[in-house]
């Protein structure tokens, strides 16, 4: 019933927000599969808290696009019931910081049901969910919570950083056997890029390598892959050339492009929103520290991530809290000055 | 009027068989652990058959169930295959989940069983999700949802029970009141008589019933999923019953007394039946002789059979854990 994967080119593609290339990817998953359904707060005639899922009520019907009381435990639950009696459950959760309220059905259910039932059944669910900072909702509306669900086997973890990935990643993420985290950013529902018209569906668990520079690697992932490749640009004009790798999906860990990039440049600085205790980049840096890649670096890799505090309501704090491009710019030229 | 189990020479053999099963099946579990040849732990339904046999006897084979920590009792009545139940519990390659989830954690999604749960109340918006596929898939399968009296205080239950309200799915929803959550009795637990009073607050219909009472638990079952079947949403059933093994293989029954236990002993669901059945003149008092031994038998072969089984293979552990 899932549409075919087709060849992109440049002619199937078209500018779009990457709010509207995840609801272009929900109303093609709708279409060409009547299992997929969706669940979530405001969902419906709201049209979901960022607009995500306007218009989809009118198309789909409020069977298909359920709203649904405030009750994130219940919600996923049902999804995770849904999924296991046959059908294609969407969940979106206001606010990934909501997710706690439903971590029950999340970590203790829907990522252990495949493996506890020794494989007899699977929950085939995607569960959308925006983070971040950078809107002045302060600290229950603004984490950056994916080493959370990364930490536990059985799920799926997803960070698109742009358009076209949100749209490609979201689908393969519906078309995924298994219960996929999509955490979405709130600042990138506004920015825009080429997204294929088509419903070309992405690979989970491969990096995207959005720039190659010899000097250093940088990874980083959802919205500081964008600061990343503007810092890029500014330490290219002082002649400092950086690879951008952006890993998409931080589970599966396409550790390979990574590991490459390493080997190639001798460099790696780290970025992520999230706080740095326990982070999920500190995974890549023992990754790295832990393969023949150690050797090819010349310098001590390098973490620049969000500061160990909740996030707080001062813009001026808020932004301070978390990196920004200048922050990105002069950790690389210090990585790079220092060897 | 809803039938008369115990004046059916088939609805009554199978409740006896499923009772006695279950309440042999747990027996030899008791033993084998006692004996050290069971790892881990375990919480027994003896003494809860009725409303296990009772549930399942009312739904069709197609229908769906969402168990408990305390599942045993469900996985029979809903059908499972015993050699693979006892597998599972001697940690072997044949059982049902290859030895991945042990005593909590066994389903039979061909059977309808969706799983038992190791969380409390872990089941009860699961079950509502499947009710809500039954839904949109067009099917007239309801899902019965197995939870105990502690599940009434979590969240999920209220969030779940409300989901379904407001939606008409179709679950029953059983609320096994076996008198404590772990050591905690409902008498503290709840500030009302009644956990089926919590319908109300839902707008359902809820009722409570003898749980040791086969018949009762059958009646209000089939009510239940004739209301489910036709559209007009989920029921709350209260079955009253009371297990009579520890909460788990730590209780040393510090917070009731020996009398209490003995007491309801003497309301034993099972000896209830056979004597509703042999008072009938369904069955006399060798054939239900004869059923109990077929139940111990049944018992017997599956713990030789999965004995003789391979274990579970620590080189292929990581396997299940994607789809």
């Amino acid at each position: 019933m899932a549409s075919t994967t087709i060849e992109r080119t440049a002619s199937d593609t078209r500018t779009c927000s990457y709010a509207e290339a995840i609801r272009e990817a929900l109303a093609q998953a709708m279409e060409s599969d009547e299992r997929v359904f969706l669940l979530g707060e405001d969902i419906g005639v709201y049209g979901g808290a960022f607009g995500v899922t306007t218009g989809l009520l009118e198309r789909f019907g409020a069977e298909r696009v359920r709203d649904t009381p405030i009750s994130e435990l219940g919600i996923v639950g049902a999804a995770v019931g849904a999924a296991l009696a046959g059908m294609r459950p969407v969940v979106e959760i206001q606010f990934s910081d909501f997710t706690a309220q439903a971590m029950d059905q999340i970590v203790n259910q829907a990522a252990k049901i495949h493996y506890m039932l020794g494989g007899a059944a699977s929950v085939p669910m995607v569960l959308r969910a925006p983070g971040g900072s950078g809107t002045g909702a302060a600290a229950q509306h603004s984490q950056s919570l994916e080493a959370w669900f990364a930490h536990v086997p059985g799920l799926k973890v997803v960070l698109p950083a742009t358009p076209a990935d949100a749209k490609g990643l979201l689908l393969a993420a519906i078309d995924d056997p298994n219960p996929v985290i999509f955490l979405e950013h709130k600042l990138l529902y506004k920015s825009s890029g080429p997204v294929p018209t088509e419903p070309v569906r992405e690979t989970l668990g491969a990096a995207r390598v959005h720039r190659d520079g010899d000097d250093l690697t940088i990874v980083a992932t959802s919205v500081m892959v964008e600061r990343s490749l503007q810092a890029a640009d500014e330490l290219a004009a002082d002649g400092i050339h950086a690879t951008v790798v952006d890993p998409r999906t931080i589970k599966p860990l396409d550790a390979a492009t990574i590991l490459a990039a390493v080997r190639r440049t001798g460099r790696l600085l780290l970025v992520q929103e999230a706080p740095l205790t326990g982070g999920f980049v500190s995974e890549i840096a023992a990754l790295v520290a832990g393969c023949d890649a150690l050797y090819s670096l010349v310098a001590p890799i390098r973490r620049l991530c969000g500061l160990d505090v909740p996030i707080p309501y001062a813009p001026q704090l808020e932004r301070a809290a978390v990196p920004q491009v200048p922050d990105i710019v002069k950790a690389a030229r210090e990585l790079v000055m220092e060897s | 009027m809803t039938t008369k189990l115990c004046q059916e020479p088939e609805l009554a053999r199978r409740a006896l068989a499923t009772m006695w099963t279950i309440r042999r099946f747990e027996e030899a579990v008791d033993d084998l652990f006692a004996r050290g040849l069971i790892y881990g732990t375990m919480h027994l339904s003896i003494g809860q058959e009725a409303t296990a046999t009772g549930v399942c006897l009312a739904l069709a084979d197609d229908d769906l169930i969402t168990s408990t920590h305390r599942g045993h009792g469900h996985c029979i009545a809903k059908g499972a295959d015993l050699e693979r139940m006892m597998a599972e519990l001697l940690a072997k390659e044949t059982g049902y989940c290859r030895g991945r989830g042990g005593s909590m954690h066994i389903a039979d999604v061909a059977r309808g069983n969706l799983g038992a749960n190791g969380i409390v109340a872990g089941g009860i918006p699961i079950a509502v999700g499947a009710g809500l596929a039954q839904r949109l898939q067009g099917t007239r399968r309801v899902v019965a949802s197995f939870f105990g009296d502690g599940a009434a205080n979590e969240g999920a239950f209220h969030e779940a029970v409300n989901l379904a309200a407001i939606w008409d799915l179709p679950v029953v929803f059983v609320c096994e009141n076996n008198q404590y959550g772990m050591s905690m009795p409902t008498s503290r637990a709840f500030r009302i008589p009644r956990i089926s009073q919590r319908a109300a607050a839902y707008g359902i219909p809820g009722v409570t019933v003898d749980g040791n009472d086969i018949q009762a638990v059958y009646d209000e079952t089939v009510v239940a999923v004739e209301r489910a079947r036709a559209g007009e949403g989920p029921t709350f059933i209260e079955a009253i019953t009371y297990r009579w093994k520890g909460h788990s293989k730590s209780d040393k029954n510090l917070y009731r007394t020996r009398e209490e236990i003995e007491e309801w002993k003497s309301r034993d669901p099972i000896g209830r039946f056979e004597a509703a059945v042999e008072a009938a003149g369904t069955f006399n008092r060798s054939e239900i002789e004869t059923i109990r031994s077929s139940a111990r038998d049944a018992v017997r072969d599956a713990i030789a059979r999965a004995h003789a089984a391979p274990d579970a293979r620590p080189d292929e552990l990581r396997d299940a854990v994607y789809a």
